[in-house]
């Protein structure tokens, strides 16, 4: 979450932190050890089995040229996915539970010190200093941290599903102009709800399911159709 | 043998006030019973089943085993969709959840008992029941008209055969014949409904007969998004729709099947197919429970519960629960809600508070598509609206695809949510 803390205030108060990430970069090029027979970083990179990881902190998901990305991803780049701290980290703690169908065959890294580590590594081959700041303000709607920190309860969020289950798939299928929401990253999944309900999108009944949710309803719903294949 | 199971099952549920997690008690797992496999009924028993994990046992009593929605039967007539691609069987609610399905009426229900007899003679018990009977017509609404005049008069106001009844006879009109259609009186299944009907069947008969004419005799002063739809028939059908309100007699209607005439406020109108929705109350099984007041059953808004006996739940188009509209999208919605209350009382699951929504799409021509929807929550006193919306007038055509489009995604979503 620091991240996303200090990517509000940016946007708040136009300063931009130029160390955004909180781990130890040096540890963190030990931890990266595990990711180079698939990743390359660092000057002449290139694509290799995964997509080479320079600018990755901080920039658009599914942006690496040249690199053929797995539908999941590329589905979560269309709905706008930005490798922050965050979603990084949520990811390489367990690729394939975040991601559902994506080409990353690496079962993660429980440690959460490992993955602070790791990203600080990568964070100092990205210019995260302009980075962040054009994340943040991609971002239709602007959240508080207290509203972006809220961890959300599953079992309320199942409750509430249904209500979204009505025309949203729960087997993630979709038909017609209602897109499937499962397996989204809590972040976006967050972001969105509340750009309809600040009225932000235009769809009305977006804005009408999303106007009833309070933010601890957001959260669990995010919560939940985050844990959903 | 069977006074000391009744007294038995007494005990059961005067305990399961105080302590929930108390079941059937050596008889197994709780039952709960539902009638009718419609938009509330299977979506009650799916909802139930599912998130029971096995602790209830479900059984869901339906006599078709082929159910076609009422939601996009309008389509079908407008030639959009085909008879089969609104059509849904229960398979997989049995197979995959669990759930007992038996095709057969519900002819009876003792309450003291808790008891269902159905049609071919078998009973089943339950602990609760939930009632989704769809709805009935009122005999001697329309003078003229009874359920024996449905194949020279349909309704097509129940899915399926009744449907193709009517498309049939709308294809076989005589260039520039007349299509009538004698519209209910509030309150009644599905608001827009018959003015989503008159446009499919304007836009059919745009393309095999468009000398036709459409009269629609109606007893209602205003009808839902009637701005919307009457912009519409202007602008894709100009001249072909006549609508005749109560203030020129359209609340003074009879009709003779024999003649095929309609006599509007004593004028008698000779006409080639003539589509009449009666007056509508619930399904007669309500009745026969003795849960109704007037024409409808009233319910609890926080659980869906009968206010006669709570027991048994009642959803859909049956119930009285305040300001939803009789559609399938709500009855969707209160089924969750009576489903939580059902598995709280059953197996002590959580029950956290009622939240209802309501969306309903309207095709008014090719690709032009409007919606109305609101929101609502439970008070002591019904369901009441909290927040709603409705397409405007004047929409450019991108947004109508849209809309259109948005109403396939949730025919897909809402008959997954039944269906499974
Ligand atoms: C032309 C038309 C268009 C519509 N369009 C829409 C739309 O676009 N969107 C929308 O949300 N809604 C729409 N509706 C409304 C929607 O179809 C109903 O509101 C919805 O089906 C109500 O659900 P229900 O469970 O109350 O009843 P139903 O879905 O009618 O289900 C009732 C079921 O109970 C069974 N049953 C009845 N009595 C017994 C008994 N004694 N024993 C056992 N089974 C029994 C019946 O066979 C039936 O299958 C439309 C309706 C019509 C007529």
């Amino acid at each position: 979450m620091k991240t996303l803390l200090s990517m509000a205030a940016t946007v708040l108060f136009g300063v931009y932190a130029s160390v955004a990430v909180a781990g130890d970069p040096e540890k963190g090029g030990k931890v990266f050890k595990k990711c180079k027979a698939c990743h390359a970083v660092g000057d002449g990179a290139k694509n290799k089995v995964g997509p080479q990881l320079n600018n990755i902190v901080g920039n658009a998901a599914g942006a690496v040229e040249g690199y053929k990305y797995s539908k999941a991803l590329a589905a979560q780049a269309d709905a706008g996915l930005i490798w922050d701290e965050a979603a990084l980290s949520e990811f390489l703690k367990k690729p394939k539970a975040y991601m559902p169908g994506t080409k990353m065959s690496f079962s993660g890294l429980k440690k959460e010190s490992d993955r602070e580590n790791v990203i600080a590594y990568l964070a100092t081959f990205s210019d995260t200093d302009t980075l962040a700041a054009v994340a943040a303000d991609e971002r239709e709607v602007t959240l508080s941290d207290a509203t972006l920190s809220i961890e959300g309860d599953v079992a309320y969020g199942e409750y509430l599903a249904s209500d979204c289950q009505t025309c949203h798939q729960v087997s993630g299928a979709s038909d017609g102009g209602v897109p499937a929401i499962v397996g989204w990253p809590r972040v976006e999944f967050v972001y969105a709800m509340h750009a309809y309900k600040q009225k932000v999108r235009p769809n009305p009944v977006m804005q009408m399911m999303a106007g009833g949710l309070g933010d601890e309803e957001i959260a669990a719903l995010a919560a939940y159709f985050e844990g959903l294949e | 043998m069977k006074l000391t199971r009744r007294a038995f099952i007494g005990t059961t549920a005067a305990a399961s006030l105080s302590a929930p997690l108390v079941n059937a008690g050596g008889h197994g797992r709780p039952k709960a019973v539902i009638i009718g496999g419609g938009a509330g009924g299977a979506t009650a028993a799916r909802y139930i089943a599912k998130d029971s994990k096995g602790e209830i046992d479900v059984t869901l009593v339906e006599p078709s085993r082929q159910y076609y929605t009422c939601f996009f039967s309008n389509l079908y007539l407008g030639g959009f969709r085909s008879m089969d691609s609104i059509g849904h069987s229960y398979g997989t609610l049995a197979s995959e959840y669990g759930i007992n399905v038996v095709h057969d009426w519900a002819v009876g229900i003792d309450r003291g008992a808790k008891t269902v007899t159905l049609a071919g003679g078998s009973t089943l018990n339950y602990d609760r029941l939930i009632l989704s009977p769809g709805i009935d017509f009122i005999d001697g609404s329309v003078p003229g008209w009874d359920v024996s005049s449905q194949n020279a008069m349909p309704h097509a106001y129940k899915a399926g055969s009744q449907t193709e009844l009517l498309k049939r006879q709308i294809e076989s009109m005589p260039q520039g014949g007349v299509y009538a259609m004698v519209a209910p009186p509030n309150p009644y299944r599905c608001p827009p409904g018959p003015y989503e009907r008159v446009s499919m069947v304007a836009h059919l008969l745009k393309e095999i007969n468009p000398t036709a004419k459409i009269l629609i005799a109606d007893p209602k002063p205003k009808f839902s998004k009637q701005g919307l739809f009457e912009e519409g028939w202007q602008k894709h059908y100009g001249g072909m729709i006549e609508r005749i309100g109560p203030d020129f007699g359209g609340d003074n209607v009879s009709v003779d099947a024999g003649a095929m005439t309609v006599t509007i406020d004593g004028s008698v109108e000779k006409v080639d197919v003539c589509n009449v929705i009666p007056a509508m109350k619930a399904g007669r099984i309500c009745e026969i429970a003795g849960i109704t007041e007037g024409n409808w059953a009233p319910v609890s808004a926080h659980t869906m519960q009968s206010r006669i006996d709570e027991n048994i739940h009642v959803l859909g188009d049956a119930s009285a629960q305040g300001d939803m509209p009789k559609s399938g999208f709500s009855a969707n919605s209160q089924a969750k809600v009576a489903a939580m209350a059902v598995r709280g009382a059953l197996t002590g699951s959580k029950v956290f508070p009622a939240k209802f929504s309501n969306t309903c799409w309207s095709l008014v021509d090719t690709d032009d598509g409007i919606k109305v929807g609101a929101t609502y929550k439970a008070t002591d006193e019904k369901i009441a609206k909290v927040d709603g919306f409705v397409s405007k007038t004047g929409e450019d055509a991108a947004l109508r695809k849209a809309t259109y489009e948005e109403s396939i995604g949730w025919y897909a979503g809402i008959t997954s949510d039944m269906f499974g």
